[in-house]
């Protein structure tokens, strides 16, 4: 285990955890403000990859392709919101797991339909195609490291909108108490779309950025929407800190646990059952993290609102 | 309750004669495979009434109850392949043969459920609420992963058993013979879980539903009443497992993943939820629903999951509610 690999793991971390923290905020603001169990924000990350590859393939720009990707989870998130969600604020979470299941089934098929069932493969753009030597001796890929950037620029960016615009404040006031802001004169079904559109474009964001880095296939946006949902109870529903806190531990202590816990393994195993027990011992890793934070403190690192 | 005691019972005593009769309309008919439908029905109908006794009575809504289902299938699956390969079962102290005998497979199938329920639970049942759902929802994505990438027992291709388990007397390769063992199950669980609903042990749980600080101010240790019922629904989904893996013949990791948590809610809620039988008749539902869209059509779940929704909006108290007609105090 030498140094370069660790720092090399380290950053693999980094790097899925900020992809993971673009999914958290937009699940914890939404529960945040509306009190809403989202199932379908994996949906809408599903949504971001398919259209990026698309558009990327068509314009042969991947900038163009993240934009439409950005636009497109936007308006389906709209779209859902305003059809079926908004019903759903004032209903208890079962009812919002179901229809947000039913949301799920719909797209998974609807995009089966209209993309086919076979994965789509996206390469990043030639430009970020090589490797960077982040420390002399490390060559690391360049996209992964513009994906960490931009996810910390994410981060910063959402901080600001919610620390200093009047969004932020209403967003602050709506998860304090959101009939208080109705009574006040807020227009507040208008203020939980904007909310809900901002957490579906932070979805497809991801779902862009992480295109180029795996298989874009139905089923994808569930993998992550339950990753994410470890992030956020980790972190703590509503906190956008925990949810970031949340991303880097679960990104971290996956990658680590996949990279490290076989090596470690064979000291006391031999090699074949060493990588048999340690390749599941290690996708149990973040699952066994949660289950630690659940014994020291129920409501996540950041407990931000109530149950 | 002075809900008319006549329509509920003509309700169920209708459903139990066409559960009976299933098997003969089939033949009837000359569709044969309507057997394996009605033992699919039977056997989801077991695991739905499970989640009915935690999420109708006790108000937990856990979105891992394929978890035990696949605990349960995984315990008969494993048990068989070490039967057939004729080895040892490994990381257990001693030396552990397999086995095709009901009569070990599938009481070990509910032990090994309900201890992952235990421990699952009292985890779990730290939380309330959405942390909760998130939470049982990510303890069986662990089970998910962890029987993913285990490749002892086929990884993501599971294993494959030849033969049904082994019971004196019977044999369950003879599918009528399967169904009516599992029909035979689901009622006696359905006899003993009306019992317990209705049991202290029953209203303490639907106190907790209600009003859990109430009852706790009474002095009742809640939480070790919510960990009970949790432990008991695992090791009843833990035996639906069981007669799972018997009933396809084989076991995967599939058989866990979250969509087929997803699944058996679905079931209760189109069902109706708290009163048992709702469970019953959900699961027949969603299962006769699946296969009439899916001869339609192979892009079913577009059809589905639209009807999910308007369910949910509109329709709330499952069929099971609308057959049995109004009761007064419900809601």
């Amino acid at each position: 285990m030498t140094a370069q690999l660790f720092l090399e793991q380290t950053l693999n971390g980094l790097q899925q955890g900020v992809t993971l923290f673009l999914l958290a905020a937009g699940l914890t603001l939404v529960f945040g403000v509306m009190h809403l169990i989202n199932l379908a924000h994996g949906t809408l990350y599903m949504v971001g990859a398919y259209v990026a590859a698309t558009v990327t393939q068509v314009s042969g720009n991947f900038l163009w392709g993240v934009l439409a990707a950005v636009a497109a989870a936007g308006l389906t998130g709209t779209a859902i919101e305003v059809i079926a969600l908004r019903r759903l604020y004032d209903r208890g979470h079962l009812d919002q797991v179901l229809a947000t299941f039913g949301v799920i089934l719909f797209f998974n098929e609807l995009v089966k339909i209209l993309w086919g069932p076979q994965a789509l493969f996206l390469s990043p753009p030639a430009i970020l195609s090589g490797t960077v030597e982040v420390i002399p001796g490390v060559p690391y890929p360049a996209y992964r490291l513009l994906i960490i950037a931009v996810g910390l620029a994410v981060a910063l960016a959402v901080r600001q909108l919610i620390t200093s615009t009047r969004t932020g404040m209403l967003i602050r006031a709506g998860a304090t108490d959101r009939e208080m802001v109705g009574a006040l004169g807020v227009a507040v079904n208008r203020l939980f779309t904007r909310v809900f559109a901002i957490g579906a474009m932070l979805a497809g964001l991801a779902g862009a950025m992480a295109g180029p880095l795996l298989a874009i296939e139905v089923g994808m946006g569930e993998h992550i929407l339950i990753l994410t949902f470890v992030v956020v109870i980790i972190g703590g529903i509503g906190s956008v800190r925990g949810a970031l806190v949340g991303a880097l531990l679960v990104g971290l202590v996956d990658t680590y646990g996949r990279a490290f816990l076989p090596v470690v393994l064979r000291g006391v195993l031999s090699p074949t059952a060493a990588d048999g027990i340690g390749g599941s011992l290690s996708s149990i890793a973040i699952y066994v993290l949660m289950a630690a934070v659940l014994i020291w403190r129920p409501r996540g690192l950041f407990q931000a609102y109530g149950g | 309750m002075s809900a008319p005691p006549r329509r509920k019972q003509v309700v169920n005593i209708t459903g139990l004669l066409v559960l009976l009769a299933l098997p003969a309309v089939a033949l009837a008919v000359g569709e044969p495979f309507l057997i394996g439908v009605a033992t699919r029905i039977v056997i989801a109908a077991l695991a739905a009434l499970s989640l009915d006794l935690i999420l109708g009575y006790g108000g937990m809504v856990s979105f891992g109850h394929a978890a035990f289902l696949g605990i349960g299938a995984y315990v008969v699956g494993i048990l068989a392949h070490h039967d057939i390969e004729n080895t040892l079962i490994p990381f257990l102290p001693g030396t552990w043969h397999g086995t095709t005998a009901a009569l070990v497979q599938w009481p070990l199938a509910v032990l090994a459920s309900a201890l992952f329920a235990l421990v699952t639970g009292a985890l779990c049942l730290r939380t309330s609420g959405v942390y909760f759902i998130m939470v049982t929802l990510a303890f069986a994505q662990m089970l998910y992963h962890f029987f993913v990438s285990l490749p002892a027992y086929g990884g993501h291709d599971g294993i494959n058993l030849w033969q049904r388990s082994a019971v004196p007397g019977a044999d369950l390769s003879d599918d009528w013979i399967f169904y009516y063992v599992c029909l035979f199950i689901l009622l006696a669980v359905l006899a003993v879980l009306s019992r317990i609903v209705n049991s202290r042990f029953g209203m303490v749980l639907q106190g907790c539903k209600q009003n859990e600080a109430r009852l706790a101010a009474l002095g009742i240790a809640t939480g070790r009443y919510k960990l009970a019922a949790y432990t008991l629904a695992g090791a009843i989904a833990g035996l639906a497992g069981a007669l799972t893996a018997n009933q396809t013949e084989f076991v995967g990791p599939s058989l866990m993943h979250w969509s087929r948590s997803g699944e058996i809610l679905v079931m209760l809620i189109l069902g109706g939820i708290g009163t048992l039988y709702g469970a019953v008749a959900g699961a027949a539902t969603f299962l006769a629903l699946e296969e009439i869209l899916t001869s339609l059509t192979e892009h079913w779940m577009l059809f589905l999951g639209p009807i999910l929704v308007f369910v949910v909006l509109f329709a709330r108290r499952g069929i099971y509610g609308w057959l049995v007609g109004p009761e007064s105090g419900d809601d």
